[in-house]
């Protein structure tokens, strides 16, 4: 790839999915952009062919002086950051399990990772009645069955259920990650600090975390833009309500609960800004692990 | 101190025996090899002395105490590893002087035994960087400097220098010898590469499918090998075997001859044969010779430079004071 030539055959065969990705990212993003200038509430008639009112950094303002902004926020980086460190913790743990030899491995593995191919929605149903159903749910039963008063997952400790549900559809990504970057640990680095005299917990501490590193910035990482956009599971069981109205959520209410076009794009440029902050601190963290 | 015995040690994998019961003394101060071809078991050996594997039967001894249940890092072994097991994200320093900071060792007793160990090893320059940059030969040395650092009873290398060129292989082996004799610590070394077992060894250890064929010198074995196995083993180019009318002629089933035992004349002596392959390496000279009556060609060695060449007729004679007799089990005949 070093010739002149070859280079630029490179540049014309890369152009279609450079072009195609343009146009997908970027129409929607103008869009989003040009609405959120305008006065857009289609229920009481403003259409594209009427035309739009310029009502400058109007629905801006709105957005955040909204009193739900400020804690839609909060939620949002509160699941965010809890669904990180169960699933980077409980995936170290058990990608550390699941490398050692015992009997059935496959098939455990297999099912390890079967959560991750239930689709957020059924996923998310499937806790809210079978298991966190304050009268039938395998929860309450279980709680009675301590003599404990059955708690109302949803309404009670909904942010926590919200992080439990989206924890138990995440942690095989993480696991399998960890695990694949646990496999490929020499296993006489091992054997080495063992001679060295480090106890077990050294040995985790010195050699197989610092190992895990860079799987770990990328589980992070990766998590972290999918985990910012949590919608369907929000969505099917609290709608929103007691505390888990996150950015994305109070976007999509602003737009299709109150017609408000424009106050909702206003938000969705909230939203790309909060990402990027979050994506360049990821990625200075990222740098610094992946550049060694 | 650093006397290390064995007694009636076997190792199984399972249903798979790879170490029989094995008795074996190591002398403290002592520089012993334990050589034999690929899958023989002599990492599992090593292993089970440096207690990274169980034995399955057998008590193993270090200075008179009994080890055998004692967990690696109380042995007060080091061991080397093939691949060097250095750990990559801890600069150089911080990799000699971990053995030390798990004994809690405090950091000044800690920086005097890294500088001291750097300084034998020539890596006082190279302190501050990782192991991903450093040479194959550097990073060998760090893994010895990591083992020198905890005054160990014992050494355990095994094959240090598999992963290096030849020259620097030569270069490390020296400076594993001259360790040894400044140290004067017990050193256990597992090769497969007989030359490295020759110069280096104080006492060698021949292997085969877990079983020690014999022990002693290098010498020792290079004269008097206790059987076949071992006098094809041991010596480079191999030492000619022959069997058939030739061997009965000398009162045995196989007799062996070194290549450097068999003297070359153009017009006489005892097996007539043609010159076949030669190898010139300047100082010596090896032929293949086909003999009449010997299936197997005869490596011959003759000093410097010799004017025979392929297809020319010659005559050899074996140094009879320096034959080997071996009888029907393969076994040496006084
Ligand atoms: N963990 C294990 N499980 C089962 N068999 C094993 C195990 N480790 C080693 N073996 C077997 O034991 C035998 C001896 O192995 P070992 O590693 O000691 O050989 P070696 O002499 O060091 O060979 P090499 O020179 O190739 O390193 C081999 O046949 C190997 O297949
Ligand atoms: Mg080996």
């Amino acid at each position: 790839m070093a010739t002149r030539h070859s280079r630029s055959a490179a540049r014309l065969m890369m152009a279609p999915a450079v072009i195609l990705l343009l146009g997908w990212m970027l129409v929607p993003l103008t869009m989003t952009l040009y609405f959120s200038f305008k006065r857009y509430l289609p229920m009481r008639g403003d259409s594209l062919e009427r035309g739009l009112d310029w009502v400058g950094f109007e629905n801006y303002a709105r957005f955040i002086g909204s009193s739900s902004f400020w804690p839609s926020v909060q939620a949002t980086l509160l699941i965010v950051g809890g669904v990180l460190v169960i699933t980077v913790i409980l995936g170290i743990l058990l990608a550390i399990l699941l490398d050692q030899p015992f009997w059935g491995q496959g098939i455990v593995r297999i099912l390890v990772i079967a959560p991750f191919f239930v689709m957020p929605t059924v996923s998310a149903l499937v806790w809210k009645n079978m298991m966190m159903d304050p009268v039938n749910g395998m929860f309450a039963h279980l709680w009675r069955f301590f003599g404990a008063e059955p708690v109302s997952w949803m309404s009670d400790a909904s942010v926590q259920s919200i992080i439990l549900i989206v924890s138990w559809q995440w942690l095989p990504f993480a696991t399998l990650i960890l695990l694949t970057a646990i496999q490929s640990l020499d296993s006489e680095q091992l054997e080495a600090a063992e001679m060295d005299g480090a106890p077990v917990l050294a040995r985790f501490f010195y050699i197989i975390l610092p190992h895990l590193g860079r799987a770990i910035t990328i589980v992070i990482l990766i998590q972290t833009i999918f985990l910012l956009s949590i919608f369907a599971e929000i969505f099917v069981t609290t709608g929103g309500s007691f505390g888990t109205r996150t950015l994305t959520y109070l976007i999509f209410q602003r737009v299709v609960d109150s017609q408000n076009i424009g106050l909702g794009s206003a938000g969705g440029v909230y939203a790309i800004i909060l990402a990027n902050i979050v994506a360049l601190f990821l990625m200075r963290i990222v740098g610094k692990n992946l550049d060694r | 101190m650093g006397r290390i015995t064995l007694e009636k040690v076997s190792k199984s994998f399972g249903q798979v025996d790879v170490i029989p019961p094995l008795d074996l003394t190591i002398e403290d101060g002592e520089f012993v090899v334990f050589v034999g071809p690929s899958g023989c078991g002599k990492s599992t050996l090593l292993r089970l002395i440096a207690g990274l594997e169980d034995v399955t039967s057998g008590e193993i001894r270090i200075d008179g105490t009994d080890a055998t249940g004692v967990p690696p890092a109380k042995r007060g072994l080091a061991m080397v590893f093939q691949s060097y097991a250095l750990y990559p994200h801890m600069s150089v320093r911080k990799n000699i002087a971990f053995p030390l900071r798990m004994a809690g060792m405090d950091a000044a007793e800690q920086e005097r035994r890294v500088t001291a160990a750097a300084a034998v090893l020539n890596l006082t320059d190279y302190l501050d960087r990782r192991p991903g940059q450093l040479s194959g030969g550097q990073r060998q040395r760090v893994a010895i400097g990591r083992a020198i650092v905890r005054e160990p009873a014992a050494f355990l290398f095994d094959e240090p220098l598999s992963n290096l060129d030849a020259a620097l292989r030569v270069g490390m082996r020296l400076e594993i010898s001259e360790l040894h004799a400044r140290l004067r610590t017990t050193m256990i070394y597992v090769t497969h590469d007989q030359v490295e077992a020759m110069t280096m060894a104080d006492k060698i250890v021949v292997l085969r499918a877990g079983n020690i064929e014999q022990v002693g010198t290098p010498l020792q074995l290079y004269r008097s090998p206790r059987n076949l196995f071992v006098a094809g083993f041991i010596g480079s180019p191999k030492m000619n075997l022959i069997g058939g009318a030739i061997a009965a002629r000398h009162g045995a089933e196989t007799i062996g001859i070194r290549p450097e035992h068999i003297s070359v004349s153009a017009e006489s002596g005892d097996w007539h044969g043609t010159v076949g392959v030669s190898e010139h390496l300047g100082s010596d000279t090896f032929f293949h010779v086909t003999c009449d009556g010997i299936p197997d060609p005869v490596t011959v060695r003759v000093g410097g430079e010799v004017d025979l060449h392929y297809g020319d007729d010659i005559w050899l004679s074996p140094d009879t004071s320096h034959l080997h007799r071996f009888d029907g089990q393969g076994l040496r005949v006084a």
